[in-house]
C-alpha cells in the first residue's frame, strides 16, 4: 500500500516537474528525486510550495563522496548532496539528490527555502568541502579551529593527519603529524555474497 | 565620548548549564542577547566515518554513545535501517520488547532533561528526585543487557536475548546491613517484568511530585513562560521535531503518523502545546512521561502472555545459540563468519526515522553491496534544535539563554556525533 503511494507520488513528480528533474525512482518504499545542479532551487521551491508535495521541513542534508563506491565501479560525479524532505501535511518523505563535481564542488544553497539548511550545509562544507552558493555564513562547524582538509572525504585517512598535545617546553598546545602507525586491522570486505544472490542457491549451500 | 560597543560573552564550554561542551559566543547589548553563535564539535568523534570501516553489527555500540541519555532509541533507528535494507522484520515479541524499552528510554531521557533543566533554572530538589527514579530505569537496562547505559541490546532481526527471569539482587556489604538489603530487594524478588510493573505503579505519583514542585511554581513560570517562543511556521522551517515541534502546537509524532514496530497497537495520546514557549514544552514532555508509562504497561501485559522467539533464526544475520555451537560445526562456522565478516546488504539507500525522545532520529544509510556501510548519516534531532539557538535567544536576557538551552534538551554526543 505504502509503495503504491510512493509510485503514484513519483508519477506526479514526473508529471509536474518532468522537465526539471533527471529521475524519480522508488526503492525500499522511498522516493528519490535526482536533480541537476542548475534546477535545484526551482525543484526545491516546487516541492515545498506545491500542495501535492508540501514538504515543509528539510529534515536532513548531507554530503556523500562517491569516489570509492563499489570499489571503483562508480562512473558518475564524485560528490552528491542528499536532502531528506518531510511533508507534515501530507505525511510523506521525499529524498532529493544533487550530484556535483569539480574542485571545489559547488551546489546552490537552499537556506532561503528551508532555514534548517543553515547548519546542515555548514556541516557538509566542513566534512566534504562542498561549497553552497548563497549561504551567508559558510564556516566550519564540527572540526577544530584551523583544521586543514575535509575529513569525511574517502581519501582522508581514518586516523587523520595531525595530532595535538601539550608541549611542556613551549608551554602551549601544539600540533604535530600523527605518530600512531596506520593500523591494518580492517576486516575482510565481502561483496556479491553468494548467500544473497538467489534463494535457491542459498538452499543448496545450506544443504552442503 | 567613548564608543559604545556590544559586549561579547563566552558561555561555556565549562559552564555547567552549557550541558556538556557547548561553547556559546554571545554578543550582548547590556543584558540583552543580540546574537548567539554556538560553537560545536568539541565532542566530534567521527562516528559516521568510523562506521564506514566496520561490519554493520560493530556500529551498534557506537549508537549508544551518540545520545548517551537515550541509548536504546539510537540503536533502534540504526537497526531499523538495516532491517529495511535486508528486508527482514523482528519477531513480534522482540518488537514489543523494543517498544517497551523505547518508552523506558523516553522516561529515562525526560527525567534527565527535567532534572537538569530545573537545576539550571534554580530548582535543586527536582534534580535529586529525577535521579532517584533514573536508578530503577538503569537497573532495567542492566538486567536485560548487562550494561547500565551502553546496552547494545537491539540487533538486526530482534533483540540480543529474552527478558531475564530474575532481577540482580543487592548483596550484604559494609555499607548495607541485612535490613537494607531486604528492603532494597523487595521489588526485585520476581522477574524483570514484575520489577518494571512495580515501577509503572509508582511512577505516576512521582510525576505528580515533580509537577507539585514546578507546574504552578511562580519562579518556574517566571523563568519559562513566554521564553523562547517558536511559531509553528518557524518550527517547521527550522527543522524541529519531537517535543520541540509539538510544543509549538503541531500534532506530529512518528509513533502515530508513521508507526514502526507495534506502536499502531498501542493506546496513547499525543500532548500538544499552544504557545510554543519553554513552559509548554515542559508540559508536553511531562505528559509524554505519563503516556510512556501507559505504553509500558500495555507491553508488560502482552509480554507476560506471549512467550516466543526474540531473534530471527537466520544464522547469517543472528548468532546461533551457545549450546548449539558446542556440538554443531555449522553453527560454529556461522558464528565465526558472522562476528568476523558480518553480512552483506544489498546495494541501495534508505532513510529510517524513529520518534526519539528528543525528536526525529534518522539514519540515512547508503550501501554499495559490501559488508560495511558506504555512507552512514545520522540525523540527530538536537542538531537542528541547537541551530535555532540564534533565533530563539535573540532579544532575550542572558539568564533566559540558560532556560532555552534547557528546553532544547541538548546532548552533545548526538549533535557532534
Amino acid at each position: 500500500m505504502m509503495s503504491d503511494y510512493y509510485s503514484h507520488l513519483s508519477e506526479r513528480v514526473r508529471e509536474q516537474l518532468g522537465n526539471l528533474i533527471e529521475s524519480a525512482d522508488v526503492a525500499f518504499q522511498e522516493l528519490t528525486i535526482t536533480v541537476g545542479k542548475d534546477n535545484l532551487r526551482e525543484v526545491a521551491c516546487a516541492l515545498r510550495d506545491d500542495k501535492n508535495f508540501a514538504c515543509e521541513e528539510l529534515i536532513d542534508l548531507c554530503g556523500v563522496d562517491y569516489s570509492q563506491f563499489g570499489e571503483g565501479a562508480w562512473q558518475g560525479p564524485q560528490y552528491a548532496v542528499a536532502y531528506q524532505l518531510l511533508s507534515i501535511s501530507n505525511n510523506h518523505r521525499i529524498r532529493l539528490k544533487v550530484f556535483t563535481d569539480g574542485e571545489p564542488p559547488i551546489v546552490d544553497s537552499v537556506i532561503e527555502i528551508w532555514s534548517s539548511a543553515n547548519w546542515f550545509e555548514r556541516e557538509a562544507f566542513d566534512l566534504y568541502g562542498i561549497l553552497f552558493d548563497g549561504h551567508p555564513d559558510l564556516r566550519r562547524l564540527l572540526t577544530d579551529y584551523g583544521f586543514i582538509g575535509h575529513p569525511f572525504r574517502k581519501d582522508f585517512p581514518l586516523s587523520g593527519n595531525v595530532e595535538m598535545r601539550y608541549d611542556p617546553e613551549k608551554r602551549r598546545v601544539i600540533y604535530q603529524p600523527v605518530s600512531i602507525e596506520p593500523r591494518v586491522n580492517q576486516m575482510r570486505v565481502i561483496r556479491d555474497d553468494n548467500r544473497y544472490i538467489a534463494p535457491d542457491i542459498e538452499e543448496e549451500n545450506s544443504d552442503a | 565620548m567613548p564608543e559604545i560597543r556590544n559586549y561579547t560573552v563566552n558561555f561555556g564550554p565549562q559552564h555547567p548549564a552549557a550541558h556538556g561542551v557547548l561553547r556559546l559566543v554571545l554578543e550582548m547589548d547590556g543584558e540583552v542577547v543580540q546574537r548567539a553563535d554556538p560553537h560545536v564539535g568539541l565532542l566530534h568523534r567521527a562516528t559516521e566515518k568510523l562506521a564506514e570501516y566496520k561490519p554493520f553489527n560493530q556500529t551498534i555500540p557506537y549508537m549508544d554513545r551518540l545520545d548517551y541519555v537515550s541509548m536504546m532509541c539510537n540503536e533502534h533507528g540504526y537497526v531499523l535501517a538495516l532491517e529495511k535494507m535486508l528486508g527482514i522484520t523482528a519477531p513480534l515479541r522482540a518488537q514489543y520488547i523494543r517498544v517497551m524499552f523505547d518508552e523506558i528510554t523516553r522516561i529515562l531521557n525526560h527525567l534527565m532533561w527535567l532534572g537538569t533543566h530545573a537545576l539550571d533554572v534554580g530548582a535543586m530538589t527536582v534534580f535529586l528526585y529525577c535521579f532517584r527514579e533514573r536508578e530503577d530505569l538503569m537497573d532495567m537496562y542492566e538486567a536485560v543487557s548487562g550494561a547500565r547505559m551502553h546496552a547494545a541490546y537491539y540487533r538486526p532481526g530482534g533483540v540480543y536475548r529474552d527478558l531475564p527471569d530474575r532481577m540482580p539482587q543487592y548483596q550484604k556489604s559494609r555499607y548495607k546491613d541485612d535490613a537494607d538489603v531486604k528492603r532494597l530487594n523487595e521489588n526485585r524478588s520476581g522477574n524483570l517484568l514484575d520489577f518494571i510493573e512495580d515501577f509503572t505503579n509508582r511512577f505516576p505519583a512521582y510525576v505528580d511530585e515533580y509537577e507539585t514542585l514546578l507546574t504552578d511554581n511562580r519562579i518556574w513560570k517566571q523563568r519559562t513562560v513566554s521564553i523562547g517562543i517558536v511559531t509553528p511556521e518557524r518550527a517547521m522551517q527550522l527543522g524541529f521535531s519531537g517535543p520541540m515541534l509539538r510544543g509549538s502546537g503541531i500534532e506530529w509524532d512518528l509513533r502515530k503518523k508513521q508507526p514502526y514496530e507495534v506502536y499502531d497497537r498501542m493506546d496513547f495520546d499525543i500532548p500538544v502545546g499552544v504557545n510554543g514557549d519553554c513552559y509548554d514544552r515542559y508540559l508536553v514532555r511531562v505528559e509524554e512521561m505519563r503516556q510512556s508509562n501507559r505504553i509500558i504497561r500495555q507491553c508488560i501485559d502482552w509480554l507476560r502472555n506471549n512467550p516466543g522467539p526474540v531473534m530471527l533464526e537466520d544464522y547469517k544475520l543472528a548468532p546461533p545459540p551457545r549450546e548449539e555451537m558446542k556440538d554443531d560445526m555449522e553453527a560454529l562456522i556461522h558464528h565465526f563468519k558472522l562476528f568476523t565478516e558480518g553480512y552483506t546488504v544489498p546495494e541501495g539507500e534508505v532513510y529510517t526515522a524513529i520518534e526519539h525522545p528528543k525528536g526525529e532520529f534518522g539514519i540515512y544509510l547508503i550501501s554499495d553491496g559490501a559488508n560495511k556501510p558506504y555512507r552512514l548519516k545520522i540525523r540527530a534531532p538536537g542538531f537542528a534544535h541547537l541551530a535555532a539557538m540564534d533565533e530563539m535567544a535573540k532579544g532575550h536576557m542572558l539568564a533566559d539563554v540558560v532556560a532555552i538551552i534547557g528546553t532544547m534538551d541538548i546532548v552533545f554526543g548526538e549533535i557532534d556525533r
